[in-house]
């Protein structure tokens, strides 16, 4: 079993819903991803979602785009990002890491190299935003010889056809986007977000994570009551922005994100 | 390496899903496939729909006021000293243009499929504004999305779209031009996938986009083919066409593409020629890689980072290409070369002296480089420019590279 489904596993016998933080690697500097990443562990996060930044993040609103600009002024490179992961696992074999981005830098370094050097990285799933499972059938099989989970994205527009046929392609957990739109957008619909995931999960055995929208206690714990895990990117992103100047103060603000989130969701066990 | 074309293998592709060999495709977001795989089921009917191609063919005729002509260019022909230049003359459309032809079919297909709300993606205006056009046309909301440099490059046409009744959104992020545009597009579309669609102004994006648009352009090479046998009784033995994303050029080669004897020459932008990096020619310099939906040829970092790009045609300034050039380039049907800016300023000089024809940047390039092949050619030989555009909202940047205020 893999290090996410591991996870998962255990938190669904505890009743516990997974709490998922996203950061732009090289955001705000490359010297700094590593430790941000142990802070969002101690801050309760379950699962990291590390984003590869990208010159065009086509399908990301203005905060992760910024992020992606400032990681890419300091050259973050894909092969920049798998040693931040090697640096962390040094001191953390447990958290599992789900690399997200784009398919050009992948591309661009070889699926095969890719597959390789992330699996030798201790990198635990893969996401990619612009690869659907109709395009993905030549890494797909390097992914699964290796045990690196390929997370697919369901959305609002998503038919029952297509739930089967990503779900039949996905392993660790199926990423839901909540609404129409970008990251960071601000428009959440609880009850349509419910509604769909329940379909999802009546159509599937893989755990669903809810992203998009997702901003406070109170969004996290009406997400994380419908679904198994909520991912919380934007919001983050934005606190790194205001405070990039201020190590210390960029830490603490993170944790007083996450820790109200963790302990809502802590509440749904109990 | 070259392969002989038929008729088969050209219906067969693209694929079903979208790939002109190992490009092409349908690489977006989630969000956005099941708008796609609609649009590709919708557009498939409509193509063989016998009143939608009617009503297509009656408004290229009526409103864009089609046929173009094939010009036999004498003067030039007599200066360049070789094989016979003919002008394929899309700058006399409506608008300008090549780019109207197909925002003609695809507003169609918004109107079919009962979207309300368009938007579009522009470089240097001339799409935007064929956009614009076609909404106010059919009463539609209209959003034109167009990078801050631009904007500030290609005011004419920013205004010319706003007095059309568009909103023109001036792009901040990244390099602020084409590549930018396209991607805030993508993020209205993503937004507004319900009431919105997306008229996508070159053959190039996710599947179905590529084989529409190619389709919608189709018609300047069927004609071209026609008028070529009617006015000079024979095949051209090349054609040639700029290439930024690469709508005109498909437009013109598709028809010819099983003519064995025609040769196809694609005219990227070289800028300050390929060696400083300063250009926007990634069939000449580039290599694949996904961008926009599709896998490409793309100008591109060694870590694939997309590239900045440098033209002084706003509309070729752009670092990928549409998918079946990718497929032509590899497959060695059609050529693909690139000339600088300042070869381009000087076949806009020489078409405008000699013809009393100011063609746009972007086709300047293929006048460029077809006198250098059809000196290279003999006398009874014949090449095809297409004059894709006009070179009206050209004139501020030659008059300030001529140092005078206009």
């Amino acid at each position: 079993m893999s290090r996410i489904q591991t996870v998962l596993q255990t938190l669904k016998g505890q009743g516990r819903k997974a709490l998922i933080p996203y950061i732009t690697a090289g955001d705000p500097h490359p010297d700094r991803t590593v430790e941000l990443m142990h802070t969002l562990v101690e801050a309760g996060a379950d699962i990291i979602e590390l984003g590869v930044p990208f010159s065009d993040p086509m399908a990301d609103g203005p905060v992760i785009q910024l992020a992606c600009e400032r990681a890419l002024k300091h050259g973050t490179s894909l092969r920049q990002v798998l040693e931040m992961v090697k640096t962390f696992r040094s001191r953390d074999d447990k958290t599992p890491i789900v690399l997200m981005g784009y398919l050009n830098p992948v591309e661009a370094m070889g699926y095969e190299v890719f597959s390789d050097a992330a699996k030798a990285a201790g990198v635990d799933g893969v996401l990619t935003v612009d690869l659907p499972p109709e395009e993905a059938e030549d890494v797909a099989p390097l992914f699964a010889e290796r045990g690196l989970d390929p997370i697919f994205l369901l959305a609002p527009t998503t038919t029952e056809d297509r739930i089967r046929a990503i779900s039949a392609h996905s392993s660790g957990y199926i990423y839901y986007v909540s609404l129409k739109g970008v990251t960071g957008s601000a428009q959440l619909n609880v009850d349509d977000v419910a509604e769909k995931v329940s379909r999802i999960h009546a159509l599937t055995s893989v755990p669903v994570g809810v992203g998009f929208g997702i901003r406070n206690a109170e969004t996290a714990a009406a997400v994380g009551r419908v679904s198994d895990g909520v991912i919380v990117g934007s919001i983050l992103v934005d606190t790194i922005a205001k405070n990039q100047d201020d190590i210390e103060a960029l830490k603490s603000s993170l944790v007083s994100l996450l820790k109200p989130m963790r302990e809502a969701l802590d509440e749904l066990a109990s | 390496m070259s392969v002989k074309l038929t008729e088969e293998m050209l219906r067969a592709l693209p694929d079903t899903r979208g790939h002109f060999g190992a490009y092409g495709g349908r690489f977006v977001s989630e969000t956005l496939m099941d708008s796609l795989m609609q649009l590709e089921t919708e557009y498939l009917k409509l193509r063989d729909d016998a009143e939608f191609q009617a009503t297509f063919d009656k408004d290229l005729a009526d409103y864009v006021g089609r046929p173009s002509p094939l010009y036999f260019a004498e003067r030039l022909t007599r200066e360049t000293g070789g094989a016979q230049i003919w002008l394929k003359r899309e700058d006399l459309n409506h608008t300008g243009a090549h780019k109207v032809n197909n925002t003609i079919g695809q507003a169609l297909l918004a109107s079919f499929l009962g979207k309300k709300r368009v938007i579009a993606e522009t470089g240097a205006g001339q799409h935007g504004v064929a956009t614009a056009t076609v909404c106010a046309r059919l009463g539609l909301e209209c959003h034109v999305f167009m990078g801050s440099e631009d904007v500030k490059r290609q005011s004419l046409n920013v205004y010319r779209m706003k007095l059309l009744g568009a909103e023109v959104h001036a792009v901040e992020s990244g390099t602020k031009t084409l590549k930018d545009a396209m991607n805030e597009a993508m993020r209205d579309w993503v937004t507004n996938v319900d009431d919105t669609f997306y008229i996508i102004g070159t053959v190039a994006g996710p599947h179905p986009y590529p084989m529409l648009v190619r389709d919608f352009q189709a018609v300047i090479g069927r004609e071209t083919r026609r008028q070529a046998l009617a006015q000079a009784g024979r095949l051209p033995d090349a054609l040639v066409a700029c290439v930024g994303g690469g709508s005109n050029a498909i437009g013109l080669f598709y028809p010819f593409l099983t003519d064995e004897s025609v040769a196809m020459y694609g005219v990227e932008a070289g800028g300050l020629g390929l060696s400083t990096g300063q250009h926007a020619a990634p069939l000449s310099a580039g290599r694949p890689g996904v961008l926009h939906g599709n896998r490409t040829y793309l100008m591109e970092d060694e870590n694939g980072q997309i590239a900045g790009t440098h033209s002084v045609s706003a509309g070729l300034d752009y670092p990928g290409v549409g998918p079946e050039h990718s497929w032509l380039k590899d497959i060695g049907r059609a050529q693909y070369v690139s000339v600088t800016d300042d070869e381009a300023l000087a076949g806009f000089r020489q078409l405008t002296r000699v013809e009393g024809i100011m063609p746009a940047l972007e086709s300047a390039h293929a006048v460029a480089y077809a006198t250098k092949l059809a000196a290279s050619m003999d006398k009874g030989q014949m090449v095809v420019i297409n004059v894709s555009g006009r070179g009206d909202k050209d004139i501020h940047t030659i008059a300030q590279l001529d140092g005078i205020e206009v």
